[in-house]
């Protein structure tokens, strides 16, 4: 269990994390979703104590993380695939972290057998790709076979096995009752994975929900038609009360479930549809509308030019 | 990268008591103290390559020049050009410059965590930033000691047989100790304090340009201040700057007045206690 309690964080001016107040519970994975610089790791950092709160509090089970006497065995991390020092063998860095906290070096082996790195074990990890430094990082986290788990954006940089294979390890980490707390910006990755919901965006918390919730809440459905004489369906849906937006190619979208209301006035009036289809709205756009305020980094649409303080927010991504 | 199947064979574990349920491991839980922090820093400074690199040519230069400068001055000695010297001085040389290497290890052992990131990693497995700093120092001490002892030992006694015929005289145990237990003890200080500034700087380069320019600045601004307004502030310059200090260890200082005996190595150990102090502070502060 992981709780804060309006955990702030300011750099200088910016506020990177705004009052945070929610809890991690074990047993299921907790997705925490955000977009770039929403303030999701430094939350996590927060939590492992490497940066100190401006305000407010965090406690892993009633403590604060520095005053656990096993922390790797209580809490494992991944917080960025590059924490490793480039020059030391996979082998040996996992043995100097398993050292520290009196873990037995078999674990070493065993972990590396777990992330599939046995083979590169005594290379150096400067050598390797972005997905074997995430493996990597995973396998630091469950050294200590810790009873809650912590990965900041795990499947950066994995391939699509890869990927999979890290929801199954999430989803069978959580069976066995671990806290399991994972950072995304990809709502369609947590989607699969997460049980529970907490979305951040510019450091404030946005929502705290189960993952069927936000499905059930967020969840848009609207009607797509596309008709050859399409001023004349324009006014008509006009004249019956009924807003329509140009969705481009050529398509009209009318919000709710109209299809049928729609359907009847296009044959009263003789208009031929080519296609009448009920769609419910992606989660990935629920999570971009509900952290459509909350963007900092929004891509330019036209050819203007940046705005002055471009990328004075980078460091605290 | 096949063997992808769930990480531990356990079954879901019963919840144990307490107020927090949750999963219970069968890896035994240790209470984390000093001695695991010391055997984790231990691995690290003899796994990577830049120890071996700044060591091997710490080596090679103390060896090497040592044994050069001795073998230069026998051979262009009678038996009275060396009349009442202390054979060992002659170490002093490699010394110096080998200081280079012992400077460039300690900001190493602190500032490469920074450059690489892996101090998160450090920091997450001992969240004690009293208890890392503390290892590292301890590790990197004792290393840079027991190198700096093994080779100006070895240098010294070469150097005392080698200079037998040139009318030195023979070192006093006094001698001996200062030249191999107390400048092995000055040159592990002078790493620790580099160790330090690595850890206050978090960056290899600056953190190395500074050490070195604590090392050089003050012999060569002392060359350039040649007015007499100066001649205080030059003889101070002068007397403290490190290698003069290094070669108090040899009693062939460059002057007649200034630190002398043990003295070099109360300075520094001062010195480094205050920077430690302000390191272990900045540590406690900022954030990782």
């Amino acid at each position: 269990m992981i709780e804060l309690e309006g955990l702030t964080k300011r750099f200088g001016e910016k506020v990177a994390v705004d009052h945070l107040t929610f809890s991690v519970r074990p047993g299921i994975v907790t997705g925490f979703l955000g977009p770039n610089g929403a303030g999701k790791s430094t939350t996590m950092r927060m939590i492992l104590g490497l940066d100190r709160p401006t305000a407010g509090d965090v406690r892993i089970d009633g403590t604060h993380y520095d005053r656990l006497k096993d922390p790797l065995t209580y809490l494992g991390a991944l917080l960025d695939a590059k924490a490793v020092h480039g020059g030391r063998s996979a082998y040996n860095h996992l043995l100097c972290l398993a050292q520290s906290n009196g873990i037995p070096a078999s674990r070493v082996a065993q972990v590396l057998e777990t992330v599939g790195l046995t083979a590169v074990a005594r290379k150096k990890a400067k050598g390797f790709s972005l997905g074997m430094g995430q493996r990597l990082g995973i396998a630091g986290a469950l050294l200590g076979d810790p009873r809650i788990l912590m990965f900041d954006e795990p499947v950066n940089g994995l391939d699509p096995e890869g990927i999979h294979w890290i929801r199954n390890l999430m989803k069978s980490l959580a069976a066995q009752g671990r806290t399991v707390f994972v950072s995304s910006h990809l709502m369609s990755e947590m989607a699969l994975t997460a049980d529970h919901l907490v979305v951040i965006g510019q450091g404030r918390l946005l929502a705290d929900t189960s993952m069927a919730d936000f499905i059930r809440a967020n969840s848009r459905s609207y009607v797509r038609i596309r008709c050859p004489q399409r001023e004349r369906l324009r006014d008509v849906l006009h004249q019956a009360g009924i807003t329509v937006v140009e969705a481009g190619g050529g398509a009209l979208e009318v919000e709710g479930g109209k299809a049928e209301q729609i359907g009847e006035l296009a044959a009263r009036y003789g208009l031929v549809l080519h296609e009448l289809s009920p769609q419910q709205a992606s989660l990935e756009e629920a999570f971009m509308q509900l952290t459509a305020e909350a963007v900092e980094y929004h891509a330019q649409a036209g050819p203007e030019p940046a705005p002055r303080d471009w990328g004075a927010g980078w460091k605290e991504a | 990268m096949s063997t992808h199947q769930p990480p531990m064979q356990q079954a879901p574990a019963a919840a144990p008591g307490g107020p927090y349920p949750g999963y219970t491991s069968p890896i035994p839980v240790v209470r984390t103290h000093l001695g695991h922090a010391l055997a984790s820093e231990w691995t690290k400074i003899k796994s990577v390559r830049s120890t071996l690199w700044t060591l091997g040519v710490f080596v090679l230069l103390v060896v090497g020049i040592g044994l050069m400068a001795g073998a230069l001055v026998e051979s262009n000695s009678d038996s009275e050009t060396l009349s009442g010297e202390n054979p060992l001085s002659f170490g002093f040389f490699g010394l110096l410059l080998g200081s280079i290497c012992i400077i460039t290890l300690g900001v190493l052992t602190t500032a490469s965590e920074y450059g690489t990131g892996m101090i998160r990693t450090t920091m997450t497995a001992c969240p004690s930033r009293a208890r890392v700093l503390a290892a590292k120092s301890i590790v990197f001490f004792a290393v840079a000691f027991v190198f700096t002892l093994a080779t100006s030992g070895f240098v010294a006694m070469v150097q005392a047989s080698m200079l037998e015929s040139t009318g030195a005289r023979t070192p006093t145990g006094g001698d001996w100790l200062k030249a191999t237990v107390g400048i092995s003890l000055y040159m592990a200080l002078l790493g620790l304090l580099s160790l330090l500034i690595g850890s206050v700087i978090r960056h290899s380069a600056g953190a190395i340009t500074i050490m070195i320019g604590v090392l050089l600045a003050p012999l060569v601004l002392a060359l350039f201040m040649a007015t007499e307004s100066l001649a205080k502030l030059r003889e101070w310059l002068f007397e403290y700057s490190i290698p003069n200090q290094l070669s108090v260890f040899y009693a062939n200082s460059l002057s007649e007045s200034g630190p002398s005996g043990w003295d070099p190595l109360w300075i520094m150990l001062g010195l480094t206690a205050v920077v430690y102090a302000g390191a272990y502070a900045l540590l406690q502060s900022r954030d990782v």
